[in-house]
């Protein structure tokens, strides 16, 4: 069959291509450019297009592939960095990853592979798509230390059903670079990428200070009685859960327990008033059809813990999953919670900031 | 395979090819004062005289291609003068005059005559115009520039890459500038002819040779290649073009072809689809084998938004057009084949409901 591969130059998305084409189908390498990489790595007269889509050409001229280089600039800057910016700025913690794969890459290259005659869109993400009796399910890749399933709660029944996830099965990154020297890729060896993909030096802030200065203006750090305890820098330096960077000092390290936009306030306080029972959803995706019970699920509220045992109940009049944790944990807004029933994802959202505790002004 | 990208590269032609395999064999370097660099010597000068004679008169300084010719000549001529260019020139030549001021175009792509007239008052020009842009095929009014340019005291310099090999280059400019390969040579060689009476200095000085004007070692097969090229008859095919867009029209009224009213290359149809990606259109076909363009190339080999269609008012649309340009070999079943490839694509390929308006860009 005609298959489009997002190649992005990495040795996964490689090895994906590669598989596919040994496989014998006619393969379609494409590579995102999703932002100017001259100017994001501030290095004058840098081609717009970064080693990395290099790279993905000489995959794909080795493997004697199709590959085209798609130009998604504006739309990466819109749907995934101003999200990155505005959710900052609304006090939470942004998941551009998530949104990356919801927008940029499912919903958009799906599309394209429809128009280009593709029977399918496969990537390089480590999970598992399954054939069950009722379509196509997501579950966790078989190495869980790899496992990217979290990444891709917000893709659509539709979407799944036209995608492949050929290193699902991958033992490891071991076996998957054993395969790209098998097949001779150049890439075998190369590092695994790191951090966010548009914010190559590691200072989001100034990405977020860029898009809303807003979340970058001083304000005050406080704690749970509304004490002044010191100042800060900006909003978009701080997520819940944070306990080093704060800036305050005290007897004992201080966690952020919750972000105030609108009074530009970080209320931190010790580690023992940061876990929660309970928290909320939004923004729903349901991989089966939505439970009309309560239902005992494990959920993952963060990229790189497991999956936590829990109830929840679906909220169809707010469209907000309602969580309640066996164990206590951290709530950062903004991250996404992905619902599991052992391997499978069956659902997600978008953690939303509950409503906080009355805080005593300081008077 | 189906080519129709000539703008881009033209087949090889085969008296170009056995022009380049005999220089080849003519290895002396034609700056040697001995018998080898004479042999060499021979076929450059043959190669200049059959350029001049056909483009000319003027003198020709061989370059590596179209854009160090635009270059050489910005950069020889531009000094002491404000320099003018026209809003849709290639890449070669906007990247050559930074800085310089824009002459806008209409909706068909024409350069605005009036205001060029009114830009050359304000003092010593050197205006830059392409006798046919890349994209569309539009042919420029040079003579009647060449004109304006002559009245004020202005140079000119015209960029006649895509023109030369496909139709009559006008005359009346100080220096103009074509691309071996375009004319269906061997890539590596390019042209600047001056007018008489016009100097300017170099851009590579080098060893000194083109009379100074461009140093290094000329290569020899590339250069007599295009020189065979260019003594080659322009290849017949506007009643292909033209029965190609009938028929693309019957099969797609919504189809808009930039410059269509106006006087463009016989070989070049512009075709925006709206609602369409072009770089959708351009993969599509290519998976089909059928090889066209969109917009400038990046060497990344991203396809890029087109600026000559934003400048010509397109807006949206700018995103949606592809180029179909027939090489000089192209036939019939050629046409055909991309027709029909082009209307498989256009029935398969999802649009959204809103489309932009068609009539405001006629």
């Amino acid at each position: 069959m005609r298959v489009l591969v997002a190649m992005s130059g990495g040795v996964d998305s490689s090895v994906v291509a590669g598989l596919l084409a040994e496989a014998g189908h006619e393969v379609v390498g494409a590579t995102l450019q999703l932002y100017d990489h001259g100017a994001a790595s501030s290095r004058k007269g840098a081609c717009c297009a970064g080693q990395d889509i290099l790279d993905a050409r000489r995959v794909a001229d080795q493997l004697g592939i199709a590959h085209y280089v798609l130009d998604r600039e504006a739309r990466f800057r819109d749907a995934v960095m101003r999200d990155f910016a505005d959710t900052y700025a609304r006090g939470e913690t942004p998941i551009p990853c998530v949104r990356c794969n919801q927008t940029v890459k499912f919903a958009d290259l799906t599309a394209l592979a429809r128009d280009l005659g593709c029977e399918a869109l496969a990537t390089g993400h480590y999970a598992r798509r399954v054939e069950g009796p009722d379509g196509a399910e997501l579950h966790r890749a078989a190495d869980v230390t790899r496992d990217q399933s979290y990444f891709l709660f917000a893709t659509t029944q539709e979407q799944l059903e036209f995608a492949r996830f050929p290193l699902g099965e991958m033992a490891d990154k071991r076996a998957v670079r054993d395969v790209a020297a098998r097949l001779g890729l150049g890439v075998a060896e190369k590092p695994d990428s790191q951090d966010i993909c548009f914010v190559p030096d590691g200072r989001y802030a100034d990405v977020v200070g860029r898009m809303r200065p807003d979340a970058m203006a001083p304000g005050e750090i406080v704690d749970d009685g509304g004490r002044v305890l010191g100042g800060h820098q900006g909003i978009a330096r701080f997520t819940v859960g944070q306990g080093r960077g704060i800036g305050v000092a005290g007897p004992e390290r201080l966690y952020v327990q919750r972000v105030e936009p609108l009074a530009r306030r970080i209320v931190v306080g010790p580690r023992a008033a940061l876990p929660q029972h309970s928290a909320r959803a939004g923004e729903v995706n349901w991989l089966i059809a939505p439970p009309e019970a309560p239902m005992r699920v494990a959920v993952k509220l963060r990229g790189r813990e497991l999956p936590q045992p829990a109830v929840i109940a679906w909220d169809p009049a707010a469209g907000e999953i309602d969580i309640t944790l066996d164990v206590p944990g951290i709530v950062a807004p903004g991250q996404a919670a992905v619902v599991y029933a052992g391997e499978r994802v069956i659902g997600g959202g978008f953690l939303r900031a509950v409503a906080p505790a009355p805080v005593a002004l300081a008077v | 395979m189906i080519y129709l990208d000539a703008n881009a590269t033209e087949p090889l032609r085969p008296e170009a090819r056995s022009a380049a395999i005999a220089a080849m064999d003519c290895w002396g370097n034609p700056s040697s004062v001995h018998g080898e660099g004479r042999a060499a010597r021979w076929v450059l000068e043959a190669a200049r005289a059959s350029i001049a004679a056909r483009f000319g008169p003027g003198s020709v300084v061989f370059t590596s291609g179209g854009t160090e010719a635009n270059a050489l000549a910005i950069h020889g001529l531009a000094p002491g003068r404000r320099v003018l260019v026209g809003a849709t020139e290639h890449p070669a030549v906007l990247a050559a005059a930074s800085g310089a001021i824009v002459i806008p175009v209409d909706r068909q792509g024409l350069v605005d005559l009036a205001a060029l007239e009114t830009l050359l008052r304000e003092g010593p020009a050197l205006v830059c115009l392409m006798a046919a842009n890349n994209e569309t095929g539009v042919l420029h009014p040079i003579a009647e520039a060449a004109a304006l340019c002559r009245a004020a005291g202005a140079r000119l310099h015209v960029d006649a890459v895509q023109l030369a090999g496909r139709g009559a280059v006008p005359g009346g400019w100080d220096s103009l500038a074509i691309s071996g390969h375009k004319l269906g040579g061997v890539k590596g060689a390019g042209a600047l002819i001056l007018a008489p009476g016009v100097e300017i200095g170099a851009l590579i000085a080098g060893g000194g040779q083109e009379r100074g004007r461009r140093g290094g070692t000329e290569p020899l097969p590339a250069i007599a290649a295009m020189a065979a090229a260019a003594a080659c008859d322009p290849p017949v095919f506007a009643a292909l073009r033209d029965g190609m867009e009938e028929r693309l029209l019957a099969l797609a009224p919504e189809l808009v072809i930039a410059g269509a009213d106006v006087s463009r290359l016989p070989n070049t149809s512009c075709l925006a689809l709206p609602g369409v990606a072009a770089e959708t259109q351009v993969i599509a076909l290519d998976l089909d084998g059928v090889r066209v363009s969109a917009g400038a190339a990046c060497s990344s080999g991203k396809v890029a938004r087109s600026h000559v269609l934003e400048a010509m008012g397109f807006g949206a649309l700018a995103g949606c057009a592809i180029r179909v340009s027939l090489p000089w070999n192209a036939t019939a079943a050629d046409v055909e084949g991309f027709v029909d490839a082009w209307a498989a694509m256009r029935a398969r390929i999802s649009r959204p409901t809103t489309r932009a308006p068609i009539s405001a860009l006629r």
